[in-house]
């Protein structure tokens, strides 16, 4: 490749790069500003400031932001747990095994998977109240498990299907007890799928917002997405901007941590998933 | 000049046992199968199917929170007042907008990236890549804030920018009017998927055989006629998938619409008028309704793809 190519190379990857950072810098950007500068009309505060993380970490609003995170967290993390442990079997038996409806199932999660969410919240909105489960963690984990059941299963049995369970034969007949075949060859070579769709299960849980605001109304079980969007600060009087970007960087922290922690993984999970000819 | 494509090789079988086993064997293999693979299947039909027809009964019923003694049984009026109603048309057509648009400009768009990304030299791909995940992990909520703060009128920085462009001022309120506002909500909805439609699109390259490209060159093929006789068509499949799945995601926009404009100036979609119905008015029935008929859209929708396209969602991934 000669340099003049390489060069246009590098600026196209710089031009992929902005487009791909440039709204989440804009959000850094209006975090760090102070009310005086919100309005300035630019992209930079004239002097950055942390007034708005105090604002939401232990200020006035603490008490709007703190408790959505944990209740994201934990909601989110027990729905990819019970979605990714019930896939798990599913995606073994579809590839592993010889049996009719492998297709039905598959063709079921992807059913699952366009569904529109609303059509889901109105009736659940309704029923969840008269038994209770209005407002708490399992009355969201459980609808999550919508959004994140039918992806795991599809990325959860592409990665298994390329297995090579052969192996687990051929330690056995190495000596190896059954226990230990599994152990010492199997879950190695399946831990990285499952992780992956773990971490694709989680993204999707963790970007809810129509659950989230729909089949919460306190912060007993309100998730950040919710209490993002409906945030407006701790008195009327103030502009909430600066904490809602506080907060919105917040939140973006962990999923860009994962992103560029495990990059290569979660592509292949994506993309093995859907297209797989 | 027809297409070329390669024809199609035999898959191998998953792990199948061989031809002359017992049907024992096959029995106890199926019950496995279903013993394993079976809570899944039950726990998804659980969360959609009951309530969809919990849902479709709900429909039927004149039926508010607020007024629970007054629930009679209305057969399909409720549908009756929803189809009468310009408001159920508006977001309808609001709707089929910006699944369109978006989805038009994601393909391009994103076929654009996914070829520059193939192309890509091995130094820089890892970070290209990584960029590429953050708008599609970042939370709808999130990209939906950052692009209402740049256009709006007091904190953005949109207006002060883009004078020179005719028709932007100091004072252009991008969220006063119904063409702006979608317009503001498109290009975020486009920002936040393109990368995962380029990400498709770019396993999709990947699977056209180099042999054919070759070939084509060396039979004086142009850059353009490698693309639309060789690439596009081998990669049918991959396009055929991201459009589904882009295309039913883009009809049941809510995040963004509820966060930049909350339905004003005739911005709601379908998934925010049912929104609206149910747990704002908390007309339980109306909304149901509204449901039900989004619903039928979104089925409607995939069948024409897969009967259209000639889509099989199976075969795509080595499973027919």
């Amino acid at each position: 490749m000669s340099r003049r190519e390489k060069i246009w190379w590098v600026v196209a990857g710089v031009v992929i790069l902005v487009y791909c950072l440039f709204p989440i810098a804009w959000i850094v950007s209006v975090s760090a500003k102070a009310p005086s500068d919100l309005t300035n009309g630019q992209f930079l505060p004239t002097k950055a400031t942390f007034e708005n993380y105090r604002e939401i970490l232990t200020g006035g609003s603490k008490d709007l932001f703190l408790p959505a995170l944990r209740n994201s967290f934990g909601i989110c993390l027990i729905a990819t747990a019970i979605s990714c442990l019930l896939a798990m079997f599913a995606a073994y038996a579809i590839a592993r095994l010889d049996f009719p409806g492998k297709k039905l199932i598959l063709s079921t999660a992807l059913v699952v998977a366009i569904f529109p969410v609303i059509s889901i919240v109105t009736p659940l909105f309704n029923v969840w109240r008269q038994i209770g489960l209005y407002d708490t963690w399992p009355g969201l984990i459980i609808p999550y498990l919508s959004l994140t059941l039918p992806i795991s299963i599809w990325t959860m049995s592409a990665f298994f299907r390329e297995i090579p369970w052969e192996m687990e034969q051929a330690a056995q007949v190495d000596g190896a007890t059954t226990w230990q075949a599994f152990r010492k060859v199997i879950v190695p070579l399946a831990a990285p799928g499952v992780f992956t769709t773990a971490i694709i299960a989680f993204f999707i849980a963790w970007n809810d917002f129509i659950y989230g605001i729909s089949l919460t109304s306190t912060s007993a079980a309100r998730p950040v997405p919710a209490a993002l969007g409906l945030f407006s600060g701790a008195s009327q009087f103030e502009n909430p901007t600066g904490a809602i970007a506080a907060a919105a960087v917040i939140v973006t922290i962990p999923v860009v941590l994962l992103v560029l922690l495990f990059q290569r993984r979660i592509v292949a999970g994506l993309t093995n998933g859907a297209v797989k000819g | 000049m027809s297409t070329t494509t390669l024809p199609p090789t035999k898959k191998d079988a998953p792990v199948s046992a061989p031809a002359g086993r017992t049907s024992d064997r096959a029995r106890s293999e199926r019950k496995l199968g279903w013993l394993l693979a079976g809570p899944a299947f039950l726990v998804m039909l659980a969360v959609t199917a009951y309530p969809i027809l919990q849902a479709a009964y709900d429909s039927l019923f004149s039926y508010r929170l607020t007024d629970p003694d007054n629930r009679s049984f209305n057969g399909l009026g409720n549908y009756t007042v929803i189809l009468t109603d310009r408001l159920w048309w508006t977001s309808l057509g609001v709707t089929l907008l910006i699944t369109v648009i978006t989805v038009l400009v994601e393909l391009v768009l994103g076929f654009a990236l996914a070829m520059v990304m193939a192309k890509m030299l091995r130094a820089i791909r890892p970070v290209v890549r990584a960029a590429i995940l953050i708008p599609y992990a970042v939370i709808t909520v999130v990209s939906a804030f950052a692009w209402q703060f740049a256009f709006d009128i007091d904190t953005g920085f949109v207006n002060s920018w883009f004078t020179w462009l005719p028709g932007v001022s100091a004072d252009t309120d991008w969220f006063g009017d119904q063409g702006t506002s979608l317009l503001v909500v498109c290009l975020a909805e486009i920002w936040k998927t393109t990368p995962f439609i380029s990400l498709l699109l770019l396993a999709g390259l990947a699977q056209v055989p180099e042999v054919l490209q070759e070939a084509a060159q060396v039979d004086g093929a142009t850059w353009w006629q490698r693309l639309w006789k060789v690439t596009l068509p081998n990669m049918k499949a991959a396009i055929m998938v991201a459009l589904l799945f882009r295309t039913l995601d883009a009809f049941r926009v809510f995040d963004s619409i509820f966060v930049m404009t909350n339905g004003a100036n005739n911005t709601e979609s379908v998934s925010f008028l049912a929104y609206r119905q149910t747990i704002s008015r908390l007309e339980i029935g109306l909304g149901s309704a509204v449901s039900v008929l989004l619903f039928l859209c979104v089925v409607l929708l995939a069948t024409l793809f897969i009967k259209g396209f000639k889509v099989d969602l199976a075969s795509a991934r080595g499973e027919g």
